[in-house]
């Protein structure tokens, strides 16, 4: 019958057997960032919002934005928004079948990584 | 011991025929906001943090108003798929259904307030 050995089959290695890799760490990082740049979205949408309403509700969400608790929010999103941007890039790229091989995906999540520290710091520089 | 057959057990688990439409969906956008996101980087990042007055000139330029506009409708949309593929992986049953729901909604109401706000101030 069907369901002689259900639940009680070998499991494949999870992510408390493997060891953590460039390639998983980037990739998890890939939908950390896209997801947790929620909180960025919704600060500006928030600035736009008070902007157009009236200046006084613009000082205060002003005030909110370029405090150090805002500013912290901006910083990370300003990663998140490269980071992911860049990680982005290498899936549209994997999407066609090339840099799969091992040497050639680490070499692209360094490239991430970095880049998007650069660009960071490029961002923040500059604006 | 279950009388029903793997057959019948996998009947309707399968695919919803909609994966394709999902991932092709992703990649449009995902092409899109490379070419928005640095755009909106530029012209957000010239007037964050400036006085009131400056904010509202800006935005009623087009080329802002339009960059902050698009990139919020394709950002979002991307968001809202990205998202319900997070809550799809990590919530089951009822409850993702709910999520998915109120994900979907949330990034609907977040695009209609920021067009709201850069059509006030761009008209």
């Amino acid at each position: 019958m069907a369901d002689v050995n259900r639940g009680n089959r070998p499991l494949s290695p999870h992510l408390s057997i493997y060891r953590p890799q460039l390639t998983s760490i980037t990739s998890i990082l890939t939908r950390i960032t896209g997801n947790a740049l929620l909180l960025g979205t919704i600060l500006v949408i928030w600035w736009l919002l008070a902007a157009a309403t009236s200046p006084a509700y613009f000082d205060m969400v002003n005030g909110f934005v370029t405090s150090w608790f805002g500013k912290l929010i901006l910083l990370g999103s300003i990663w998140a928004l490269w980071y992911h941007s860049l990680a982005g890039l290498r899936h549209l790229i994997w999407d066609n079948a090339i840099g799969l091989d091992v040497p050639t995906a680490e070499k692209l999540g360094w490239g991430v990584i970095i880049g998007s520290l650069l660009l960071s710091v490029i961002t923040v520089v500059v604006l | 011991m279950r009388y029903l057959t793997d057959r019948k057990r996998a009947t309707g688990l399968g695919s919803a025929k909609t994966g394709t439409a999902h991932f092709w969906a992703m990649k449009v956008s995902s092409a899109a906001l490379l070419v928005l996101v640095p755009l909106f980087v530029c012209t957000l990042g010239r007037v964050i943090g400036e006085s009131h007055q400056d904010v509202i000139a800006h935005f009623a330029r087009p080329g802002p108003a339009l960059i902050v506009a698009l990139t919020l409708i394709v950002g979002l949309e991307h968001f809202k798929s990205g998202a319900q593929v997070l809550i799809e992986d990590y919530v089951h049953g009822t409850a993702q259904k709910i999520w998915i729901i109120a994900v979907i909604c949330m990034s609907y109401a977040l695009m209609a307030t920021g067009l709201f706000a850069i059509a006030k101030m761009a008209l």
